[in-house]
């Protein structure tokens, strides 16, 4: 009954042959499937740029924004209809260079959303400069003597922020990838999967083979142990380790705001009834 | 026949409580009353006032002059003593200050000290409205009523301002007896005393906005405070991280089916910009209040000014239609915000409404407003009219696509895109299908300028003299036409409150028959005329323009026409 095929959509995907991007677009169309949600339970929300392509190619709700703002109509929507299971899925300029500020705020915020950003380390729609990710030393046409800013580590910061939710995948590990992409969708809260994801056209630095050789699968650790969390987020070089590095709710935004609680708390604010009339004794306050 | 008092004091001593505890008192009384708050952007110190205006009936704006002036510092008295007449009194502290020698005008009453002695300094200000109202002739049930309420839930405060009230009004009672005689009372029965941030709120409210997200930024942060007070009723509150969240989160909620709103000024409009265009590419409802305070930049933060007319009319990258409503006057404001949300609803698209300081903190005696008259329409596809598949962008004649929510229709779903693209919301280059795209969104534009409400007419109806108006300027223009017609002169005002697109039948009609126009407006270039120029080709003959952050008085208005006809 519920198949990948349901997400699958007509649409001519704009991707270079071998990006890593195919297999993390398998991949949710997979989780989806198995985690036997309709497409119109889902809403899918990105920023710009090669990986924020992504709504047209899953047959789910949409709303693909502006550059960086992914986050920002992702907590409105989940504000709005709180059935619907919200994903957010964009690269990692969008997500950690020009959005910096709404991934800092909505980590505190803590909606209900799922958070998978396609790591690349680099820009790849505009054609290969550095992102905020880019390993220091990677040259490109801006950073033509190499890239000096000290690369940002996403996950520690998450960390940081006290996001309860926070792991790294790999699209090479589709498998690995698809227990991520559950297991962040089935957390109540916000939750971030960083996916490193080989960009074969602009990124020569960090290629599928080099990300194969590194990455390493997490064993025997307890994601319940911040400090252990916190010294892997920090492992970055000959070992990459991925998988779940923290998992510990905390009460999420919408179960903190009055409007969404209570009498109104079943009902999505998107449907409520309303009528105007019963909100005429407004006005006593000002007699 | 009218009172003018004006309070004033440094940031923390009170002003607004003494304002707001003498206005309610008025108007429960039953007069006619407007009330403006002019000051700083500083939390203590400098030196902020509050005026008031008590006629028998609501007067349109606040007067210049200073009857009965509230000196909560002797700062006061020095700025202050240039409007007071003959008859004035200055009510102040002698504990505190001294009036010159020559000043014969002083009402000596000991605030602090008579305050001190009903329980508490902080009752200084109810001392100082028990002297007021001495003053003016008034008893002291309203106030005393008042105070029973406002301090019904703290254990003993109701008797210790009440000491603090009649103290007031005893010691000023040494000075004269009755020094005022108010106006008539203008109505019997209940009126509001609500001021533009209230209004704008509650109407939103009202509308069904149960989604607003904003960033803090005078002189719009007052419709912030009023829907978090709120929540009891359903509505959501977010203080987002900064205006560009705002807008975008907005986006986020409207398009998953909430009707959603943002309130901010030029500085965080223009960091919005971009989700303006956002708004218009994916033709999405929503509704700015854009609160105009002086710019460039951050400008001065508390100051009012209308600068930001071209501004709203033309942020935002690309070419959409949006429609721009304006706050002209309290009771019209009520009304046309929930058109904003009607318009942004039936159209799906952006409506920015425009208002400013001098709206936000003018407060003033109304009748109730008639929620029965408010729409909420939402204007969602319905299962019966649904086409199978479901398209977010098909094409229609009037350019209105069918819209419906994600997760409406099992089965069905919606995307929505900020690239070009076709009917099903898919990413698009070609040539036929943009065009085609351009051409749907701007069809709406035909069905919004039919919605656009002519201007209002007041005064004579072939008038000589014609002053041209937009926004907060409505009462201030009103009662120059009164006062010029009271000259004799055949004067009208004509005001926008709809400004885009710009309805254009009146002014034309009524433009042949003018003799002298004149647009008046709170900015430095006239913004207004030029878009009268650029619309109709018409090129008013005077501009009055007032750009120093303060709102325009009537005698400011007329001096300027007299001058030029
Ligand atoms: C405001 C704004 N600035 C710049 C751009 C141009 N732009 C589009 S995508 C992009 C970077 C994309 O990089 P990333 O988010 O890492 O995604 P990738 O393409 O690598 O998947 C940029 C700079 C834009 N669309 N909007
Ligand atoms: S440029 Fe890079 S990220 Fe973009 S599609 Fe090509 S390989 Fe993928």
């Amino acid at each position: 009954m519920f198949s990948s095929n349901c997400f699958i959509t007509d649409q001519e995907i704009a991707w270079c042959p071998g990006c890593g991007n195919f297999a993390i677009l398998e991949v949710l169309q997979e989780t989806l499937a198995e985690l036997e949600l309709s497409p119109h339970q889902v809403l899918l929300c990105s920023g710009i740029g090669q990986a924020a392509k992504i709504p047209h190619y899953v047959r789910v709700n949409g709303f693909n924004g502006l550059h960086g703002r992914a986050l920002p109509p992702a907590v409105g929507a989940r504000i709005a209809n709180s059935s619907l299971k919200v994903i957010v899925q964009s690269g990692d300029g969008d997500t950690y260079g020009e959005g910096g500020n709404h991934f800092l705020h909505t980590i505190r915020r803590n909606p209900d959303i799922a958070h998978f950003v396609h790591n690349n380390q680099v820009y790849g729609l505009t054609k290969g400069q550095a992102s905020p990710t880019s390993d220091p030393g990677m040259k490109t046409k801006v950073q033509a003597a190499g890239v000096i800013l000290s690369p940002f580590n996403p996950l520690s910061l998450a960390l940081t922020l006290g996001a309860g939710f926070v792991a790294r995948g790999f699209s090479g590990e589709k498998e690995h990838l698809k227990q991520l992409m559950k297991a962040a969708l089935s957390f109540p809260g916000y939750a971030l999967v960083d996916i490193l994801q080989p960009c074969v056209s602009f990124n020569k630095l960090n290629t599928f083979a080099w990300y194969k050789k590194r990455v390493e699968i997490l064993k025997n650790h307890e994601p319940t142990d911040i400090e252990a969390a916190q010294r892997l987020a920090r492992k970055w070089g000959e070992k990459i380790p991925i998988g779940i590095f923290y998992e510990v709710p905390t009460p999420t935004f919408e179960s903190q705001i009055p409007a969404l609680q209570g009498k109104w708390g079943k009902e999505p604010l998107a449907y409520r009834h309303f009528d105007p009339n019963t909100l005429a004794h407004l006005q006593e306050e000002f007699m | 026949m009218e009172i003018n008092v004006l309070i004033g004091g440094a940031a923390g001593q009170g002003v607004d409580t003494v304002a707001a505890l003498l206005s309610k008192v008025l108007v429960r009384s039953g007069y006619g009353l407007c009330s403006h708050r002019d000051y700083m952007s500083r939390v203590r110190g400098g030196h902020n006032f509050s005026r008031l205006r008590i006629a028998s009936k609501t007067p349109w704006c606040i007067g210049e002059s200073a009857d009965i002036l509230v000196a909560l510092n002797e700062e006061t008295y020095t700025v202050h003593r240039s409007r007071l007449t003959e008859g004035s009194r200055v009510v102040y502290d002698p504990d505190s200050f001294s009036l010159p020698s020559e000043e014969e005008r002083g009402i000596a009453v000991r605030l602090q000290g008579l305050a001190k002695e009903s329980g508490s300094a902080v009752m200084a200000n109810t001392v100082a409205v028990g002297a007021v109202l001495l003053l003016l002739g008034l008893n002291l049930t309203a106030a005393e009523e008042l105070l029973e309420q406002m301090f019904a839930h703290k254990e003993g405060m109701v008797d210790k301002n009440i000491t603090a009230l009649k103290k007031g009004y005893s010691e000023a009672s040494n000075h004269c007896s009755q020094c005022f005689s108010l106006p008539e009372k203008e109505a019997e029965g209940k009126r509001l005393f609500i001021d533009g941030s209230e209004v704008l709120g509650m109407s939103a409210l009202a509308s069904g906005c149960r989604f607003l997200s904003a960033y803090p930024m005078t002189p719009s942060t007052g419709i912030m405070n009023y829907l978090a007070g709120k929540q009891q009723y359903g509505v959501v509150v977010e203080q987002a991280e900064d205006e560009i969240a705002a807008i975008n989160m907005i986006l986020g909620a409207s398009f998953a089916g909430v009707r959603s709103m943002t309130c901010t000024s030029g500085g965080g409009f223009a960091l919005m910009v971009e989700g303006l265009s956002l708004a218009g590419m994916t033709e999405t409802p929503v509704v700015i209040i854009m609160g105009m305070r002086p710019g460039p930049a951050t400008g001065l933060p508390t100051r009012t000014e209308q600068g930001d007319l071209e501004f709203v009319m033309h942020g935002g990258h690309g070419e959409f239609p949006r429609a721009i409503l304006s706050a002209t006057h309290l009771e019209d404001a009520f009304y046309r915000l929930n058109k904003a949300f009607y318009l942004a609803d039936r159209y799906q698209l952006p409506v920015i409404f425009l208002t400013d300081q001098n709206f936000a903190d003018t407060a003033c005696s109304i009748e109730p407003f008639d929620f029965q008259r408010l729409n909420y329409e939402r204007y969602l596809v319905e299962q019966k009219d649904l086409v199978i598949p479901y398209w977010r962008y098909r094409i229609t004649d009037d350019g209105i696509s069918p819209r419906a929510l994600p997760g409406q229709f099992p089965g069905e779903v919606v995307l929505a895109d900020s690239d070009e693209h076709d009917e099903k919301g898919n990413i698009i280059e070609d040539a036929h299908t943009r065009r085609q795209m351009v051409e749907k969104r701007l069809r709406k534009q035909m069905g919004l300028a039919s919605e656009m409400e002519e201007p209002v007419l007041y005064g004579h109806g072939e008038p000589d003299i014609l002053l041209l108006g937009w926004g907060s300027t409505y009462g201030s223009l009103r009662e120059a036409v009164d006062a010029l017609e009271a000259r004799g002169r055949k004067a009208a005002s004509l005001h926008f409150s709809d400004l885009w697109p710009l309805p254009v039948k009146t002014v034309s009609q009524i433009i042949p028959s003018v003799r002298k126009s004149f647009c008046v407006e709170n900015n430095a270039t006239g913004q207004f005329a030029s878009l009268l120029r650029r619309e109709i080709g018409y090129e008013v003959d005077h501009k009055i323009l007032k750009y120093d952050g303060r709102p325009f008085m009537v005698d400011e208005i007329l001096q300027e026409v007299e001058k030029n006809v």
